[in-house]
């Protein structure tokens, strides 16, 4: 079941991106989908493509995986392509029939379209692939830390996620044991109609659920008992390091908001 | 002998119209020692264990740690000093790789990073885990998460260790694994250790066993002592270790057997003397 999911995985790896600070590459990514907008002809996101791509070729992975990180959105985007094509008018008219039409402006729009959704996932599946979540989860962590001020619960928040990720494989785990339990005991999942498949799953939820109330009173004993008290006087083991490195992000990033302001008609 | 911890008639219940866990449990414990504590299930040893270090407060009698008192002001003094591993090596492992759940109890405490960095190192070392320091708790084998436990309480460098049923979910293999490297970390750093179980080769192997029975201390002894009960160990939700066993096949064939407890040594020792001077 998770090897198929391509989103979110990590791939272990030594590359420049890799090391990068988590934070440096959390917010260039949200930083990129935001300049994405401000592309609006073929020079500007051809700009944005090589970037990306040098982007991945300097993660060393495999591009491979970033064609299988589009395959599950496949169809939103071409869905999304051909209304952009077929409802848009404008410049030269090539065929038109009702409400439907196929113009200059359309193809166009539909193939910008196409770009900025294959870039951002491109770019979104660069980060999963070379962030370990727990790296992903201490910069949420330390990118959060101002709002400390606005009496957001940061340390708690981050203690959840941490918790949360770590136990992502164990419950994995444990529903794939339930299943075949529940299977052996003569329980068909996803067979018969849509009503059948749902009261299929209670089976499954149920204990699942209490499994899950048990491993919170579990874990909560064992922390209590190895001295946790909340957030108040703790200290870090894990610390973020800012580099050069990860200020030389911010520039390139500079750099190609200038290009795209520059380009852009 | 010093006691380190000192136990005056308490009595714990979980719900106040509920029958008590614990009715009038006394008892001291001597530092250094190794102590084991054994009954059937619903006897009280797990209640026993977590009013030792406050997870449970006992509603009369009082318990001493270490020269202090239990009371709502010195129980995080007294979990310093007491270290627990608990039964399900999954649902302890609160870190995300086996570093940060050594370092979890270290954190709490505020402890400076350099130290702790040291500590995490050493406390990996002690428990043979070094290699797998920046792993995940889902790639690891339930004695390798139950050993990170244990790393994790001797990085906090406690007095007493209390293991709760700590090797009841692995194989024999692993059991023997994490109990030897228990005994080994408690003679380097000269550790108390109570060990609660249901495996006879562990309870034969400490210096005092406990019997709890119904919530109440039933018995207490060396294991000399308490292995000599024989067939009445059973229902006290006790296993017959292997010598035992041995005497009591031979007796219902009729040879004559020492009535005191022999472990495996003695047995052998006294079977072929009994061969060879017949």
């Amino acid at each position: 079941m998770m090897n198929k999911l391509i989103f979110g995985r990590y791939i272990p790896g030594d590359s420049i991106i890799h090391r990068l600070d988590p934070r440096a590459k959390l917010v260039a990514s949200f930083y990129f989908i935001a300049i994405i907008f401000l592309a609006n002809n073929w020079q500007s996101y051809l700009c944005l493509g090589i970037f990306t791509f040098v982007a991945i070729l300097l993660s060393k992975i495999n591009l491979r995986f970033f064609f299988r990180g589009v395959r599950p959105l496949i169809w939103l985007i071409l869905f999304t392509v051909i209304l952009q094509i077929l409802f848009t008018r404008g410049g030269t008219l090539y065929w038109s029939w009702g409400v439907f039409s196929l113009s200059e402006y359309g193809i166009q729009n539909g193939l910008f379209i196409f770009c900025r959704f294959i870039l951002i996932i491109f770019m979104s599946t660069l980060l999963t692939l070379t962030t370990p979540p727990l790296s992903m989860s201490d910069a949420i962590e330390s990118l959060l830390r101002p709002l400390h001020v606005l009496h957001v619960p940061v340390h708690e928040i981050a203690l959840m996620l941490s918790i949360a990720l770590r136990f992502v494989p164990t419950l994995m785990d444990e529903t794939e044991k339930i299943m075949n339990a529940q299977r052996a005991r003569g329980v068909d999942f996803g067979e018969g109609s849509l009503i059948q498949k749902v009261k299929a799953v209670v089976p499954l939820l149920i204990p699942l659920f209490v499994s899950s109330f048990n491993r919170a009173e579990d874990l909560a004993t064992a922390m209590e008992a190895r001295g946790y008290r909340g957030g108040e006087g703790r200290s870090k083991y894990r610390i973020l390091k800012w580099s050069n490195r990860d200020s030389g992000v911010i520039v390139v990033f500079v750099i190609v908001t200038i290009g795209l302001i520059v380009l852009r008609t | 002998m010093e006691p380190i911890i000192e136990i005056n008639h308490i009595q714990f219940s979980y719900q106040e119209d509920s029958p008590n866990a614990l009715t009038d449990v006394s008892l001291t414990i001597n530092k250094g020692e190794w102590i084991a504590i054994v009954g059937h299930n619903g006897s009280g040893k797990s209640t026993l264990a977590k009013t030792i270090n406050g997870l449970q407060m006992p509603q009369e009698g009082s318990v001493t740690v270490g020269g202090k008192q239990l009371s709502e002001e010195t129980v995080w003094d007294v979990r310093k000093m007491v270290g627990m591993v608990f039964q399900n090596p999954d649902n302890q492992f609160v870190g995300a790789t086996v570093e940060d759940d050594v370092a979890f109890g270290l954190e709490n405490q505020g402890i400076e990073r350099s130290e702790m960095q040291k500590r995490v190192t050493h406390a990996l070392e002690q428990v043979k885990m070094t290699n797998f320091a920046t792993r995940e708790p889902a790639r690891l084998s339930g004695g390798q998460k139950q050993r990170v436990a244990i790393a994790g309480v001797v990085a906090l460098r406690p007095d007493i260790i209390i293991l709760d049923e700590a090797t009841s979910m692995l194989d024999p293999e692993g059991r023997e694994d994490v109990i030897a490297t228990i005994r080994k970390i408690k003679e380097e750093n000269n550790l108390t250790v109570i060990s609660i179980t249901h495996d006879i080769d562990e309870a034969a192997s400490a210096n005092r066993i406990l019997v709890m029975k119904e919530g109440r201390l039933y018995q207490e002894g060396t294991p000399e002592e308490i292995f000599s009960a024989g067939p009445e160990l059973v229902s006290l939700g006790l296993d017959l270790p292997f010598p035992e066993k041995l005497k009591t096949a031979l007796k219902a064939r009729g040879v004559k057997v020492p009535e005191r407890y022999l472990d495996e040594e003695g047995m052998m020792d006294w079977l072929w003397t009994s061969v060879l001077s017949k």
